[in-house]
């Protein structure tokens, strides 16, 4: 792709550098930790060392001896009023959910659950009173896997729950059975999708400030969901969603990490009702590999009836999802999103899948990008390979024989969705002919020259974006619509502001809304300002997650851009004493058809509207607008993702030597940070095929707590890579937009994986599990040629 | 995370540095090991002595048939030098891969040698190299061979009021090479080998592979008993007993003593 | 227990009391209120908080701010002279090396650091460079584009 020209300032479709970052490269970014409000004070918990245990005791009495140490609270000291933190599947759902009282009880049940909050001057302070408090706890067993939880016998992780099972998915089509029984030949694929943590470079972090007087308390958190924390505080910490503001400042990355409510978020609001004064709460790393949620932990069995083509005529899958102690606010959720994505781009009518949940003593799984898809789509691409394999066949010719044609669009899935719009040749096409798919013959046999094996892998993915239609959440137990909020607000200067309900955290949603706002509203890029994450200027907003922002909240600015134009045509015709029929919009003016000379500006409007001593009949003044946007249906992006990789038979190590990603996110509004974002989706996909794994030992203790264990990869561990992209909008909005947040990484696992398997499959590999470190490689190599 | 309380005092000379660790002050080189530890609280000193005013422990000269190495020359030092990139050139390239850069501006060789950590790279390539550590304390100074300084994991044989002031490197080791297997760039070696062929034949010893740097007596045997460098490398491993963990099993890592091991040897060979 | 240290912070000297064990990242944050450095991990292992004492890129959570007692220090506050941006700043605005900007301090701190190391050096020892600082939201393409696009930039001027 040709590089587009970067600018300063722009429209719809430009390469605008982003206005966000001045403040970030200058160091006058704002992140939670480097707010202070006067008279806080510093919190640190103290956390179970156990992964199961009874708590017999806890003695406070030295660590509040401790000078500077102000107070200790346990779950017997919070203020009456508090409750507890539960998912936000309403009751009465299939779903159970366990109660996680803001402080542990009388039971903990995964390593890293807090148990004490000690609040002190400083922080330096808060950590020397932490370790002087004194639990005694009576060790319980552990169940850390999920098959294992769902075991005969497993150890209990909550006596309430003699199976261990969270919830169960189950969806099958009609005449499933039969076309399974009558396939030419079945193709078999256990897949292990790891445990992985999120990791944002911020970890995260909030004050609590209460005032007692009113009653009235404000949380500065770093988080992807202000709104969602206000109505939980409400729930939790029991008083008025009106009294509570959620303020959210520059947030070092998300995720899905801080697309949660948090136990923390509501201890230091407890503790500074307590106090009377604000609490500060930051958490260090070694406590985020804990104390924050982790992704993904889900077992695939498949089972795929097939005929000699390839063709699936039947897909069976049984999963296991492993959910952690207890369910954080979208744990139970995850697992749908993955049910609904098993077809991935390809034609199966029928269908058969069976998710049981459990739970085990770990920490909460959740959503981290991708959430769900990522599963669905490394499973059925690592199935596509397996298929090819067995059959002999061409593992891009088993895609395209599957796939969905273009003629098909919309095309209602076997899992209940209608994907809106798609042309999966075109991607497969044009990425097999950038990565040179005909020429890879020759480097492979150069590379076996040289000893070292070479294999080349495909990922075709679609992924469900855009959440969500408010319907399908309520449909799939989800307690929380799917919609999003715009206001913009025209100024008597004609400057505008924005008042989003997404809540972005590196997206740069300052910078696309003010070009979306440029070019449907002629106001310059330069005189927008976005407003964001504060729950005192939102009515709602649901945030940035699944890669909604655009879909859904793109869209809700677009047609509050589209009233507000409209107000301004009746206010324009009224000043140029004439029908809005007569008038015509040119980008920044409503002018008299052909009469240029007879035209306002948006600026000049914006003025009229706030003076209105000249307004027509019935409109009232100040040119503003809001809009409630809940999209008719998901968006669908998609494209192939083509890995190269290099595989040295004496350490292991695969080495990426070509990464090629041809994606479609339908319209694009700066291809600049498109790009940007599936850089980033990129190198996360492959740190979990190489790098990431979040391990447990038998006694559920974490032996991966510190950036030293847990392998985020660095400059020096991953390759440049090489991006395109087709067009093919969304019907589904008037944008034509989809979303591309986590493309990235939903498409990269798959296709490092079979490049892989692909390079090692002259010694009858079939299949590699993740992640594909040097040690776990020259064993399947070992054991290949022995 | 958060260190202890703990007093500090900044030495300015050798002498004032062996009194403070005479009263019970940890000595403290370039921190890039003790700051983190302490930090996790997997360390706790009540009391450290800063040897970064210390102005006679940095540099690098030669003595005779040595180089001698000031303690606190940090790694970035170690690795330009073009003294020890001549004569003992596996010991500038194991001090070029530890850590980061922002790490090899602080961390020294006298630092990573008392720390003694068993996946360390500057003990294993030291070894090799033949080269050993001048030690003094309040009774004067005595040589310790590297083979004799690690005792264990983080232990050595200094005594509790004994600092480490110098590196000495014999020179003879310009035919050399320290090759390291990680997973991350910035990780700690999961294996490291350093191989130096010298006037007595060929010397090579490994990093993580025990408590301890370990000489690799079953290829040393082979390569200077006249075997082939397959055979050598086949026989890196002998009596090898790394323990199994999340970078890879025992039988593994013997195995990548062997690859490094014959990697080190055909570099140095030049 | 406080001890009186002196550090020269972008220039200007400053005298403070500290408690021995205050890490230097603490000190520049909370007693000077310099927040632009900020601290990733407990490990030394994410490189968010590198700063250049006496010149040399190092990591401020692993000094303690008594180490640095008579030392120069320069954080991401001193990089910008006179309200213009530094190359290395302009560099990363330019080729978009950032997403949520949490790391970048301490990314174009080691940046600038392996240009005055390095100045002509490749993408792949740019790469290697950079092993110590961890992004998690670029990919480290258009990092390393900036780190080479100031190299030139500071090589012209």
């Amino acid at each position: 792709m040709a590089t587009v020209e970067r600018k300063t300032g722009g429209g719809i479709g430009e390469a605008v550098l982003r206005k966000e970052d001045r403040k970030f490269v200058t160091g006058e970014g704002r992140y939670v930790d480097d707010l202070r409000l006067p008279g806080m004070l510093h919190a640190v918990f103290v956390r179970s060392p156990f992964g199961h245990a009874r708590i017999t005791g806890i003695d406070t009495a030295a660590a509040e001896a401790l000078p500077g140490v102000h107070r200790v609270l346990t779950h017997a000291t919070l203020p009456a009023e508090t409750g507890v933190l539960c998912a936000s599947n309403p009751p009465g759902s299939d779903v159970r959910q366990p109660e996680q009282p803001l402080l542990a009880r009388d039971e903990v049940r995964y390593v890293g659950e807090p148990v004490a909050i000690v609040i002190a001057d400083d922080r330096y302070l808060a950590r020397d009173g932490a370790d002087l408090v004194h639990v005694d706890y009576d060790p319980l067993p552990v169940v850390c896997d999920a098959e294992a939880a769902l075991a005969d016998g497993a150890p209990l992780v909550h006596s309430e729950y003699p199976d261990n099972a969270a919830a169960t998915l189950f969806h099958e089509t009609d005449g499933f059975a039969e076309a399974l029984a009558g396939a030419a030949r079945t193709v078999e694929l256990r897949v292990v999708n790891q445990r992985v943590t999120p990791m944002p470079m911020e970890t995260r972090g909030c004050i609590g400030d209460w005032q007692q007087s009113t009653g009235e308390v404000t949380l500065h958190t770093s988080t992807q969901v202000a709104h969602f924390v206000r109505t939980f505080i409400s729930f939790v910490c029991g008083t008025s969603e009106a009294k509570v503001r959620v303020v959210t400042p520059d947030v070092g990355g998300g995720f899905g990490a801080k697309l949660n409510t948090y136990r923390e978020e509501f201890a230091v609001c407890s503790a500074s009702r307590v106090l009377g004064v604000p609490v500060k709460w930051i958490e260090d790393r070694s406590e985020n590999a804990v104390a924050t949620i982790h992704g993904r932990d889900q077992i695939q069995y498949y089972t795929a009836g097939v005929d000699e083509s390839g063709r699936i005529v039947a897909l069976k899958l049984e999963a296991f999802q492993n959910n952690g102690a207890y369910h954080q606010l979208l744990t139970p959720t995850i697992s749908h999103l993955t049910v609904f994505m098993v077809p991935g781009c390809y034609d199966i009518q029928n269908i058969s899948i069976r998710m049981r949940q459990a739970f085990t003593n770990t920490t909460p799984t959740d959503a981290y990008r991708g959430a769900g898809r990522p599963e669905a789509t490394h499973g059925i691409e690592r199935l596509m390979d397996a298929i090819a394999d067995d059959l002999g066949l061409d593992p891009a010719e088993v895609r395209r024989v599957n796939f969905i044609k273009p003629e098909q669009f919309p095309y209602s899935s076997s899992t209940g969705l209608v994907y809106d719009s798609g042309d999966y040749d075109t991607t497969l096409d044009e990425a097999l002919r950038l990565a040179d798919y005909a020429g890879f013959a020759a480097r492979r046999a150069a590379s076996e020259a040289n000893g070292r094996y070479r294999g080349i892998g495909l990922s075709t993915y679609v992924e469900v974006c855009g959440l969500a239609p408010s319907a399908v959440t309520a449909a799939i137990g989800v307690g929380a619509p799917g919609w999003e909020h715009s206001t913009v607000r025209l100024h008597p200067t004609g400057k505008a502001t924005v008042i989003t309900g997404t809540s972005p955290h590196g997206q740069g949603h300052a910078t696309s809304w003010s070009q979306i706002v440029q070019t449907e509203l002629g106001v310059p890029f330069e005189d927008v300002e976005v407003i964001h994450g504060d729950t005192a200027f939102q009515p709602y907003g649901l945030g940035t997650y699944g890669s909604r922002s655009l879909a859904v909240g793109g869209v809700a600015l677009y047609r509050s851009l589209g009233k507000v134009r409209e107000k301004a045509r009746e206010i324009a015709a009224n000043l140029l004493e004439c029908s809005v029929d007569d008038l015509e919009w040119t980008g920044s003016s409503w002018q008299v058809k052909g009469s240029p000379d007879r035209a306002k500006t948006i600026q000049e409007l914006a003025g009229a509207a706030w003076a209105a001593s000249s307004m027509p009949e019935g409109v009232e003044p100040v040119l503003e607008a809001t809009t409630f946007h809940d999209p008719p249906n998901f968006t669908f992006p998609f494209g192939t993702h083509v890995c190269e990789v290099e595989i040295d038979p004496d350490t292991g190590r695969v080495e990426i030597v070509n990464y090629t990603a041809v994606d479609d996110c339908g319209n694009v509004i700066n291809p600049m940070i498109v790009d940007g974002q599936v850089h980033g989706g990129i190198i996360q996909g492959l740190g979990q095929a190489l790098y990431e794994e979040t391990v447990y030992g038998e006694d559920g203790q974490m032996l991966t707590p510190t950036l030293v264990e847990y392998l985020v990869p660095s400059a020096a561990d991953v390759p440049p890579m090489t991006l395109a992209r087709t067009t093919t909008p969304s019907p589904s909005n008037p944008m034509g937009v989809k979303g591309i947040g986590e493309a990235g990484t939903i498409a990269a696992s798959a296709a490092i994986v079979n490049a892989a398997v692909d390079a090692l499959s002259g010694l009858g590999v079939r299949h590699l599990e993740m992640p594909m470190q040097p040690a776990r490689i020259w064993n399947v190599i070992q054991e290949a040629t022995s | 995370m958060i260190p202890s309380t703990l007093e500090y005092t900044k030495a300015t000379s050798i002498d004032e540095a062996i009194a403070a660790v005479q009263a019970g002050a940890r000595p403290l080189a370039g921190g890039q090991s003790l700051v983190p530890m302490m930090r996790l609280r997997l360390a706790a000193p009540g009391a450290v002595v800063d040897l970064g005013g210390v102005a006679e422990l940095v540099g690098v000269c030669e003595d005779g048939d040595e180089i001698a190495v000031g303690a606190m020359t940090t790694h970035r030092a170690v690795a330009a030098d073009p003294l020890i990139g001549e004569h003992c050139r596996l010991v500038a390239q194991a001090a070029s891969g530890v850590g980061s850069l922002v790490i090899r501006s602080r961390g020294t060789i006298g630092g990573s040698l008392a720390h003694a950590d068993p996946h360390g790279d500057l003990p294993a390539a030291i070894l090799a190299a033949g080269g050993s550590v001048v030690a003094r304390g309040p009774g004067g100074e005595r040589r310790i061979e590297i083979g004799d300084l690690v005792t264990s994991y983080l232990t050595t044989s200094l005594a509790d009021d004994e600092i480490i002031t110098q590196v000495r490197l014999p020179k003879g080791n310009a035919q050399s090479a320290y090759a390291k297997f990680h997973r991350r760039a910035i990780d700690w070696s999961i294996v490291g080998v350093g191989v130096a062929i010298g006037a007595d034949g060929v010397r090579a010893a490994a990093t993580g592979v025990a408590d301890r740097p370990t000489r690799l007596a079953g290829f040393e045997a082979a390569v200077n008993g006249g075997g082939s460098i397959a055979e050598a490398a086949a026989a890196a491993g002998e009596g090898l007993d790394p323990t199994s963990d999340l970078d890879g099993s025992a039988e593994y890592k013997r195995h990548l003593v062997g690859v490094l091991a014959q990697r080190a040897y055909l570099e140095a060979q030049g | 227990m406080g001890q009186t240290i002196t550090v020269t912070v972008n220039g200007t000297a400053h005298t403070a009391e500290v408690d021995p064990r205050t890490l230097l990242v603490h000190f520049l944050r909370e007693q000077l209120t310099l927040t632009g450095t900020h601290i990733g991990c407990d490990t030394s292992t994410c490189g968010c908080c590198t700063v250049h004492l006496d010149g040399e890129p190092v990591l401020s959570c692993s000094v303690l701010a008594v180490q640095a007692d008579g030392c120069a220090v320069r954080t991401v506050e001193g990089l910008a002279e006179g309200g213009e941006l530094h190359p290395i700043q302009q560099a990363f605005h330019e080729n978009h090396g950032l997403q949520c900007g949490f790391c970048t301090p301490g990314m174009m701190m080691t940046g600038l650091g392996v240009i005055e190391q390095n100045p002509n050096a490749a993408d792949e020892e740019i790469r290697e460079a950079l092993e110590g600082n961890l992004c998690r939201c670029t990919g480290y393409q258009n990092i390393v584009a900036a780190v080479r696009s100031a190299a030139d930039q500071m090589a012209r001027s």
